[in-house]
């Protein structure tokens, strides 16, 4: 038991700065070494706070641990360890400091026990991602990355807002359940929205993860968003609003990802749908559903992974990523598309793969709880999300037409790390139970049951067949070049164009006021001068100049006239 | 997606041959078929009333999939713009700083003008 008082994120901060001074082989070693001396640390740690100090008047708990921080503890060590495998090929010291010290902050935010801790990792989260999108350097990316910092800033800005009203309605600043009930709960609840995608506040996931470095996208994948899910289950479990933000997020994000072109985008939307399931979990608050998301969390993030890391390998030996431009790929680079396709069965949640062990969860607790036209939209989700991340992905890019690119399987610290990612989800897919025995609360829940396999696999199997349907009637959309407007259409159209109309009638006006006033101040002075002119006189042409002759000369007389008498 | 995942394994190109395409279609057909028969073989202890439908799972896996993509195709004709819709952005900004410049620039000359006059 040393050292029980480090938290888990000053390894990681330590690693980054490692990282800047070091390269090569050195720094390879130094960054792969230290999530997994992290992770055999962090399981040494019993529950309990274990660093806690007094700030003006308020307790701070920078490192709390619990059943629910712990799960994700464990999963951040998991996705950061297979992402810094997946980036082991990059020279790009900025992106490697970048991703240790993002990592390091998502696990700060986990094990943050009072709010203000928790608002520091959040703009950490924020400042530290942004490189990884930065570092794609190019023009799109930088904007991106632009509106991205603005969004994810704003969210902090909002909980630094809501936890200073907190602490005054409450008089403490512990992080636990929140709840909606003061402007407190709304400020904090909207903080985390921002950063869990909700509806309308989710185009910065869209918009920047595809514009993010091949090897950035997979740590992004990782930790924001999880992070909010996790804030969300601590603060917000049980709050009925939740259930049907989150069904929506399921829903509508299949329509654009049908139609998306962009294959890492089509998975950044899917991600959101992802996300939808945890927080209905979350929103429905019982111990099942509690454990559903979790633990649909902790899958998502290595599911998700691998797709990422299948996608990011694509673009890294062919340089596209378009559905249009790609195909066939599965005879140059056939272990990325059996390792892509371990993923697509995950995320689909095919029985034996993990997403099935933990999406059940957050269905069946839905029914249980009489939520019964979720539970048809969680359904309708499940079948949309195998139709395009299970089978679009891998069929656009690795199958369909053949488009002719030549590209190897990508080197091997990739495919290893696709290789781990891969072996978990089967591994979790079929030993749910050790997973299990990680979550919060114990429910004895089976989801191998014949009830459930079937139903799943039924459904899945006659999703695969519509596409088949589709496909050979023609009436599957074909991948097309083209940008699909959505919610940032707002504040990247509409705005800019409102802002710039406004502020262009407001110089016309100004203009206009100008002009008049100066008009005015000529017509006076024009007035002024033609009166002058006409006061001709002995001294001067014009009055002014004659009068001031005339008082200069009354004062020097006096002078003069006071010299004499004195 | 197994079967998918072996013959790419075991065989280059297998798909450039059509018989084998063929092949995997039939294999997804038969299943299908046979799980639909399971659905009288296999007593499943159900939680909702819509689940006793018989076929319920395979019509709305099927269903929901045909309308998602024909309401996504409709969805294109009123969200789907040109590649580079937005890319004018970056420079958009810098099309506006200019914009400015260029109008304060305006200004500063309209304004000199009147002084001169």
């Amino acid at each position: 038991m040393w050292m029980i008082e480090i938290p888990p994120f000053v390894p990681f901060f330590i690693g980054g700065l490692i990282a800047l001074l070091t390269s090569g082989v050195l720094r390879n070693f130094i960054m792969v070494s230290i999530p997994i001396i992290s992770a055999l640390h962090l399981w040494m740690v019993p529950d309990g706070i274990h660093l806690q100090f007094a700030f003006l008047e308020y307790q701070l708990q920078p490192y709390r641990v619990d059943k629910l921080s712990l799960m994700f503890g464990y999963v951040f060590h998991i996705a950061a360890l297979i992402a810094i495998i997946y980036s082991l090929h990059v020279r790009d010291t900025m992106q490697q400091v970048a991703a240790m010290l993002y990592a390091g902050s998502g696990l700060g935010a986990v094990f943050a026990g009072d709010l203000l801790t928790l608002f520091v990792f959040w703009e950490c989260l924020a400042f530290t991602s942004v490189f990884l999108i930065w570092a794609r350097r190019t023009q799109r990316a930088q904007v991106a990355g632009m509106r991205y910092l603005i969004i994810q800033v704003l969210s902090g800005v909002i909980l630094l807002a809501g936890a200073l009203f907190y602490a005054a309605e409450n008089g403490t600043l512990e992080f636990g359940y929140i709840g909606l009930d003061g402007i407190a709960g709304w400020l904090i609840f909207i903080a985390f929205g921002i950063k869990c995608a909700f509806p309308m506040a989710h185009n910065w996931l869209t918009d920047a993860y595809p514009e993010a470095t091949v090897t950035g996208t997979v740590f992004l994948s990782a930790f924001t968003t999880k992070v909010a899910v996790y804030a969300l289950a601590r603060a917000y479990p049980g709050t009925e609003l939740l259930v049907y933000i989150g069904a929506a997020m399921t829903c509508f994000p299949i329509f654009f990802a049908v139609i998306e072109n962009d294959l890492r985008r089509v998975l950044a939307y899917s991600l959101i749908n992802q996300v939808g399931f945890m927080v209905v979990g979350i929103g429905i608050g019982t111990a099942l559903a509690i454990n559903g998301a979790v633990s649909h969390a902790f899958n998502d993030v290595i599911f998700k992974g691998l797709l990422f890391m299948s996608m990011g390998a694509v673009l890294h030996m062919t340089g596209r990523i378009n559905g249009s431009d790609l195909g066939g790929l599965y005879k140059t680079m056939p272990k990325t598309t059996v390792l892509c396709i371990v993923g697509a069965a995950s995320i689909s949640a095919f029985p034996l793969f993990s997403g099935f062990v933990s999406k059940s969860m957050v269905m069946s607790a839905a029914i249980e709880e009489g939520y019964d036209w979720i539970w048809l939209m969680l359904l309708f989700a499940s079948a949309g999300v195998f139709h395009h991340a299970g089978i679009k992905i891998p069929y656009f890019a690795f199958f369909a037409h053949d488009s002719g690119l030549k590209a190897n399987d990508p080197p091997n610290n990739m495919l290893v790390a696709m290789g781990i990612a891969a072996g978990l989800c089967i591994a979790i897919g079929i030993y749910p139970e050790t997973l299990y025995s990680l979550l919060p609360y114990d429910t004895g829940y089976n989801p191998y049951d014949a009830t459930h396999v079937l139903a799943q696999t039924q459904l899945l199997f006659f999703s695969a067949l519509a596409f088949v349907w589709l496909n050979l009637r023609g009436k599957y959309p074909p991948e097309l070049r083209s940008t699909n407007l959505d919610f940032d259409w707002v504040y990247r159209r509409i705005f800019p164009t409102v802002l710039q109309a406004s502020f262009t009638s407001v110089w016309k006006l100004d203009k206009a006021i100008r002009q008049a006033l100066l008009s005015k101040l000529n017509q006076g002075l024009t007035f002024f001068s033609n009166k002058n002119n006409r006061y001709s006189s002995l001294l001067s042409r014009n009055y002014p100049a004659g009068s001031m002759v005339l008082w200069v000369l009354v004062v020097l007389a006096t002078y003069l006239f006071l010299s004499f008498i004195s | 997606m197994e079967d998918k995942k072996q013959s790419v394994d075991s065989k280059k190109h297998i798909f450039d041959n059509p018989k084998n395409v063929k092949r995997l279609l039939y294999f997804l057909y038969t299943s299908c078929a046979v799980l639909l028969i399971f659905d009288f073989v296999i007593h499943r202890h159900v939680m909702h009333s819509w689940e006793n439908l018989w076929g319920f799972y395979p019509l709305y896996g099927f269903v929901g999939c045909v309308v998602l993509v024909i309401v996504a195709t409709w969805m294109r004709t009123f969200l789907m713009r040109a590649e580079d819709y937005y890319d004018s952005e970056g420079q958009d900004l810098g099309n506006i700083n200019n914009k400015n410049e260029k109008s304060e620039q305006g200004e500063k000359q309209s304004g000199d003008d009147h002084v001169d006059d």
